[in-house]
């Protein structure tokens, strides 16, 4: 095309002399091809080829594919599988537990061996997560009284801790702690309360060391061990082994991801894909025939991008007649395809708009160029970059989109799990299991950097312009 | 010059009337009835109540006394904030998300321009790696998740510090907006900059560029006159759209840092399905959108006389 | 081509006179190079401009947003101990401030602190005398004296005027009020909301300035519980009048008679209440002033603000306890008084109508586990019945005095009753159950767990169906499910507020339940006078809720909260303000070791 184009700053002229404009006379043979005739698309795939980074987002992008349709076929544990004794298992957790008889509620009397004959606040039951008893001497001056639980010692009535029950009945000198038990030391605290409920006099203090404990008909429930029949109360059991950790219901986080990679890829890469392509034809359309008819797609763009999107995604939804049950997914990628699509047909028709006016296509034109060499040959590779862009930033756009939705409560409905989603559900626990935000939120940085990346390599590999180049 | 302005405008009138249409009848054909609450409402109680928002009548007859009190401006009183009126809505609560939104685009257009001109210059090297690892980070973290950690690295801040370097939420001054805006514009600064990118990189490989070097222009030059000036292109043809976005999409945002905004108003208004507040929004944040495209448009043939106006 | 050649003539134009005098090929080696450092010199030329261009830019924001602030004036400080002013937050912006129409419980709170009716809830949570000094009832009638002190914040007495005023005005028709049902046990009061009677039929008669005689429709034994209600608040006829219909919709549309005036509202930032200079018992009230200065409902947001020194008291999630016990907060308790629970549909054409359906599901059904180990909010407690645990019957809590058998799960027993009503129906598997659910976090979570738990025990499938709140009420209204989760919170301080929920002609019995059994108890506790045949009525219909398997109860809500030690006298009332800054005073020297 241009022999220059590897030297741009070679213009300095030399001093010309007669000779240099002598005829060379007719040449004895053809040009001879040195390398092999490549067509456009081999060429691309040798440039993309050539470019590491977007190599390693290919393989990036594979790999999600794998992650996504393959993983549940090799790590065959049910998403939907909830187990209540390991709630928000951080990874690597200790899965050691005790094997205990079934739970039953509390008399308030029965008391073990330990805190027999003891007085004052007492534990009166081996703590362990199922529960903690504890035990105190009735007062015959109370109205009532508080039951305090902290995970630090407290320095005094100011910093007792997290208030669990507040026991109207002097004669109830009982409490059994159930909230949210983990393998951890807690610190008992109790107060005696007048009638109007005003704590009166110091508080007392217990500690206890509470051990994770399973029942006997969870452990066979699970198929934790091999020979159910020898299983006894007292025995050590390893619990199910979840690499990711598990989530607020105790399901296997690395399921869930994987569960959720197939909505959220699914909405992320269908729906962009269908809106970005719309838009591209509609735009180019637009921008390439002028006129009347741009003016009527551009003004029908603007009305598009002015609807309310969220009243639209509840009316396709009822269209869509989405009962029970169901997810969800397909009125909300319905839903962003009708209502995203008018920003790309912007941004292309803009690009049309400007590339028309390029000399080298009044140059085609002028050599009687048809529409669709112009279109297939200028137009096309001309605005890819800009393309391809919008589709690699539209992927996120629309994994947020889910995500928005599930932050507002309209999301994909559960038990369905989406990266969004389970994002939007890790935020609330950030501090205290962060690995439920850190997995779905690596997940999907994992995506829109493959896909960024993958974009920018196709991009070059695909701009006509970058060919030389590099 | 002036003729296209005024074509143009009077389209827009024409698209807000479909749009105010089409959301009216959308709005109505979605269940449910904004009058219900969680206590069931009586008969006697529940027929005051339509008679006073005028909903016994058919949904036609409706549209046209809605049409009418909306030529006049009126949009009549909110279902759910019952003594006020629509319009004090939006007279109230649109600066706030405007004065936001705009602050917002300023971070997001002014980095976007600025990091993505740098990556194309640095093409390949450590700016432009640096720069494109914080790009994805900024789009590949949702909002609600940055919105969520940087307050809470502030309150971190401004407790191991022992005073207040930001406030935490709420409005007021322009430090409640620093850290809102900031994350309220990091996706489209990231949008930006991908696309600034992009298309100066195109720009450095035209035949134009070339041209101006081969003439031995000052690369100061080139790069102020021709390579920035075109490259802008279609950061400017998003910008409009993104201010529009910007602006009507902080609820999020809004909802963290507790900001009086009029997303919050909207999110709110659709879920409860306040009417009149969903036809005044969507009526004023529509003519706001084809406005903003307009002046887009209008720009954008400034800056590049060759897309011609007809 | 062409177009390059077009470009260079025209740069060619313009350049001509400042073409280069020397030759920059031939000095600089790497012209690439040379070019990117030419560029990024103008960048960052370009970039200072920008900085200065933001910063110039901000000047007038700060402008722009002093003009709709919420900060302006306010203090940013928790506690401003110079000026005795405390700041605090709103869950969410009142609707209105109209005490006639309004009927949540944002506004009910800010009502309790600017607004103040015949009767009101002290810092026990017990009734007191408010406008009125005592009352009295005579069967039908009942009389309230008020106290001649009593002043609106204009100076102006208020007197029972007033009060016949804003009733009759409640039930009038063009009002639409949704809380007017509250008025129907005085005499006339349904007619005339109806439109059959004109309101001045309505039993309430302000005899003179400080005297007003109530008539019921029959004798109830609750009246005087109810008028401490937002809803029987009195208005100013005269004031009322001026505002042309926007009566409570800002600071200056009202006037108050409440220990505190509201002196500004920005509408969604913040709101200013100060001391009311002509409030009767103004030495009783120790604040000068709270400033509500944030709207929102984000938890985080507000533990934030809390740990910022920005607000006196927050709610905690189970998140944030563990940071608040670090910190060594004071942590107090406080239950809201309201249940939830799953609701079956009892409609004839629903698989749920079938009893013994109804007890397997409630036998598998384990309160205490989806409270202490899904839910895992702090302050939730387990509920047992309908009623929640600060319900009292004749001398101490109703559930105490009428006891039933914990919830426990039996799943044995439970797949018995499930075989028997499959027998009942005819099938031989049951199909999929739908349960409609809210858009709320804790919603999602325990509609999933369901799913889990009647799989499990009973191979039930659930299927759920997620509605936004609009939506939701209107298959709720429909019969659109088998199961919902509702909740239940008390509107007036009786146990009925409760019992007659699920009367056959109770509107928000959205399942339809109908038994002549309860219904024959709901008219005795309604109309009986004599308490101890009422509270036997209740402890009936606490009975057959159970036995009949009418509801599934979940949970009571409570929160967790803590307040800044420095101010002290904070109460939290289940009726009335639910958080009551009225009886609080700060001691300044209580947060100095923090």
């Amino acid at each position: 095309m241009d022999q220059h184009s590897k030297h741009p700053s070679a213009a300095v002229v030399p001093t010309l002399r007669p000779t240099d404009f002598e005829v060379l006379g007719t040449q004895s043979s053809a040009p001879v091809l040195v390398r092999p005739s490549r067509s456009y698309w081999q060429d691309a795939w040798q440039r993309l080829k050539s470019n590491k980074r977007a190599l390693v987002s290919l393989y990036l992008v594979i790999g999600l594919i794998l992650f996504t349709f393959v993983g549940p076929l090799v790590w065959r544990v049910d998403p939907a599988l909830q187990d209540i004794d390991q709630i928000s298992l951080a990874p690597g957790a200790d899965r050691r537990a005790l094997v205990v008889e079934p739970f039953s509620a509390w008399d308030g009397v029965t008391e073990w061996q330990q805190s027999q004959g003891q007085s004052g606040l007492r534990v009166a039951d081996s703590p362990n997560t199922q529960s903690v008893r504890l035990k105190w001497d009735a007062s015959l001056t109370a109205g009532g009284y508080l039951v305090y639980r902290n995970i630090y010692e407290p320095e005094g009535m100011d910093s007792l801790g997290l208030p669990l029950m507040e026991i109207e009945n002097p004669s109830q000198a009982y409490y059994e702690d159930r909230l949210d038990l983990q393998p951890d030391v807690y610190y008992y605290s109790l107060v005696e309360l007048n009638d109007n409920g005003q704590p009166m006099g110091d508080y007392q203090m217990v500690t206890a060391e509470v051990r994770r404990v399973i029942t006997v008909d969870e452990v066979i429930a699970r198929n934790l061990v091999d020979d159910p029949s020898a299983l006894m109360p007292g025995d050590e059991v390893m619990l199910a082994w979840h690499p990711l950790g598990t989530d607020y219901l105790g399901r296997d986080m690395l399921a869930r991801l994987m569960a959720g990679a197939q909505v959220s890829l699914f909405i992320g890469l269908l729906a962009p894909l269908l809106f970005v392509s719309f838009g591209v034809v509609y735009g180019a359309t637009a921008g390439f025939i002028g006129g009347r008819l741009d003016q009527l797609f551009m003004r029908f763009a603007d009305f598009v991008v002015a609807l309310p999107f969220l009243l639209f995604m509840i009316l396709f939804q009822v269209v869509f007649g989405i009962g029970p049950g169901e997810s969800g997914i397909i009125p909300m990628l319905v839903a962003l395809v009708i209502l995203s699509w008018p920003a790309t047909a912007r941004l292309v028709r803009g690009q049309i708009l400007q590339i028309r006016e390029e000399a080298y296509v009044s140059a085609a034109k002028l050599l009687g160029a048809s529409n669709k060499y112009l279109i297939t040959r200028h137009m096309i590779p001309n605005t890819l970059g800009v393309i391809l862009v919008t589709l690699t930033f539209a992927v996120p756009t629309a994994i947020f989109t889910e995500a928005f939705l599930s932050f507002i409560g309209m999301g994909v409905a559960p038990p369905t799990a989406s990266w969004g989603s389970m994002c939007n559900e890790g935020l609330k626990t950030m501090l205290t299991h962060p690995h439920e935000l850190i997995f779905p939120a690596a997940m999907i940085s994992i995506t829109v950097l493959a896909f960024n990346l993958l974009g920018d390599g196709l991009r070059d590999a695909l701009d006509a312009r970058m060919r030389s180049s590099e | 010059m002036w003729l296209y302005t005024l074509k143009r405008l009077l389209q827009g009138v024409i698209t807000v009337w479909f749009i105010a249409t089409a959301t009216f009848f959308g709005m109505h054909s979605v269940p449910g009835d904004p009058l219900s609450g969680e206590r069931a409402t009586n008969e006697v109680i529940r027929a005051n109540l339509e008679a006073r928002y005028g909903l016994d009548r058919p949904v036609t007859e409706q549209y046209f006394i809605f049409m009418g009190n909306m030529l006049r401006g009126d949009f009549g009183i909110s279902y759910t904030q019952q003594n006020r009126e629509v319009n004090d809505i939006i007279r109230e609560h649109f600066p706030v998300s405007a004065t936001l939104g705009l602050l917002a685009v300023l971070f997001a257009a002014a980095g976007g321009i600025l990091f993505g001109a740098l990556t194309a210059l640095y093409r390949n090297r450590l700016p432009d790696y640096i720069i494109m690892f914080l790009v994805i980070l900024g789009i590949s973290v949702p909002s609600f998740v940055f919105a969520a950690l940087g307050q809470l690295s502030l309150v971190n801040v401004n407790n191991v510090l022992g005073f207040s370097i930001l406030p935490v939420a709420g409005w007021g001054t322009v430090g409640h907006m620093l850290l809102p805006a900031l994350v309220l514009g990091l996706g489209t600064m990231a949008y930006m900059t991908r696309l600034m990118r992009s298309s100066m990189l195109e720009v450095m490989s035209a035949d134009y560029i070339r041209t101006a070097k081969a003439k031995g222009l000052s690369p100061t030059r080139i790069f102020a006159r021709h390579q920035l000036r075109n490259a802008v292109m279609p950061v400017i043809t998003v910008l409009g759209p993104a201010i529009a976005a910007i602006t009507t999409g902080g609820f999020v945002v809004e909802l963290v840092f507790a900001i009086p905004g009029l997303g919050r108003y909207f999110v709110q208004a659709v879920q409860q399905l306040d009417y009149t507040v969903i036809m005044g929004t969507t009526v004023f944040y529509g003519a706001f959108l084809v406005f903003m495209v307009i002046m887009v448009d209008l720009v954008y043939s400034w800056i590049d006389p060759r897309v011609r106006l007809q | 081509m062409l177009g390059a050649c077009l470009d260079l003539i025209e740069f060619d134009m313009k350049q001509s006179e400042s073409l280069p005098t020397t030759d920059p090929s031939s000095t600089v080696p790497a012209p690439g190079d040379r070019m990117t450092r030419a560029a990024a010199r103008q960048l960052a030329i370009y970039a200072a401009v920008v900085v200065l261009a933001l910063v110039v830019a901000m000047f007038g924001l700060n402008y722009l947003a002093s003009l709709t602030s919420s900060a302006a004036g306010m203090s940013r400080e928790a506690v401003d101990v110079e000026n005795n002013i405390i700041t605090s937050y709103l869950r969410e912006e009142p609707p209105q401030m109209n005490s006639m129409r309004s009927s949540d419980a944002i506004s009910s709170m800010v009502m309790a602190h600017v607004m103040e009716g015949l009767l009101r809830y002290d810092e026990n949570s017990e009734l007191a005398p408010g406008v009125a000094e005592r009352w009295e009832q005579d069967g039908r009638t009942v009389t309230f004296w008020l106290r001649d002190d009593a002043r609106w914040s204009n100076g102006e007495p208020v007197t029972a005027h007033d009060f016949e005023f804003a009733w009759k005005n409640v039930l009038a028709p063009a009002t639409g009020s949704q809380y007017a049902f509250l008025l129907y046990p005085i005499l006339n009061a349904e007619a005339a909301n109806n439109g059959e009677v004109s309101t001045d039929e309505v039993g309430v008669e302000a005899v003179d300035d400080h005297t007003l005689v109530v008539t019921l429709e029959t004798p109830i034994a609750y009246f005087d519980r109810m008028v401490a209600y937002m809803t029987f608040m009195p208005v100013n006829q005269e004031f009322f009048e001026q505002t042309n219909g926007r009566y409570g919709a800002d600071a200056d549309q009202m006037i108050y008679n409440g220990p505190f005036i509201m002196t500004s509202w920005v509408h969604g930032a913040s709101m200013q209440l100060r001391k009311n200079p002509y409030y009767w018992d103004a030495d009783r009230i120790k604040l000068d002033g709270i400033d509500y200065a944030h709207m929102t409902s984000d938890s985080n947001t507000l533990q934030n603000l809390f740990k910022d020194g920005q607000i006196v008291i927050a709610d905690l999630t189970s998140e944030m306890l563990e940071e608040a016990m670090f910190q060594r907060w004071p942590l107090s308790q406080f239950m809201e008084g309201t249940t939830f629970y799953a609701e079956f549909n009892h409609r004839p054409d629903r698989l749920t109508r079938n009893l013994n359906l109804r007890k397997a599901m409630l036998l598998v059904h384990d309160p205490s586990e989806l409270v202490n180990r899904v839910i895992k909010l702090p302050g939730y407690v387990p509920a047992e019945t309908l009623f929640p645990r600060w319900v009292q019957g004749m001398d101490g809590s109703l559930r105490e005095e009428y006891p039933l058998p914990p919830l426990q799960r039996d799943v044995e027993k439970a797949r018995e009753h499930l075989q028997m009503a499959l027998d009942e129906l005819g099938l031989e598997e049951l199909p999929p159950l739908v349960f409609l659910s809210s858009d709320t976090p804790v919603a999602r979570i325990q509609s999933e767990y369901y799913q889990e738990v009647f799989r499990r025990y009973l191979g039930i499938e659930l299927l759920i169906d997620r509605q936004v709140f609009r939506q939701r009420l209107e298959k709720m209204t429909a019969g659109d499910f088998d199961l919902v989760g509702a909740g239940w919170g008390p509107d007036y301080n009786d146990p009925l507020t409760f019992a007659d929920l699920f009367a056959s002609w109770n509107l928000n019995n959205r399942g339809r339940y109908s038994n002549p059994e309860l219904d024959a108890q709901v008219r005795i506790a309604q109309s009986s006078l004599d308490p101890q045949e009422r509270t036997d009525a209740f402890g009936e219909i606490h009975r057959i809720i159970r036995d009949q398997a009418v509801i599934m109860p979940d949970y009571e809500r409570g929160y967790v909260y803590v307040t800044d030690p420095r101010v002290k006298g904070i109460v939290r009332h289940v009726f009335g303000a639910e958080t009551d800054f009225t009886n609080a005073w700060i001691d300044a020297d209580a947060g100095e070791e923090q």
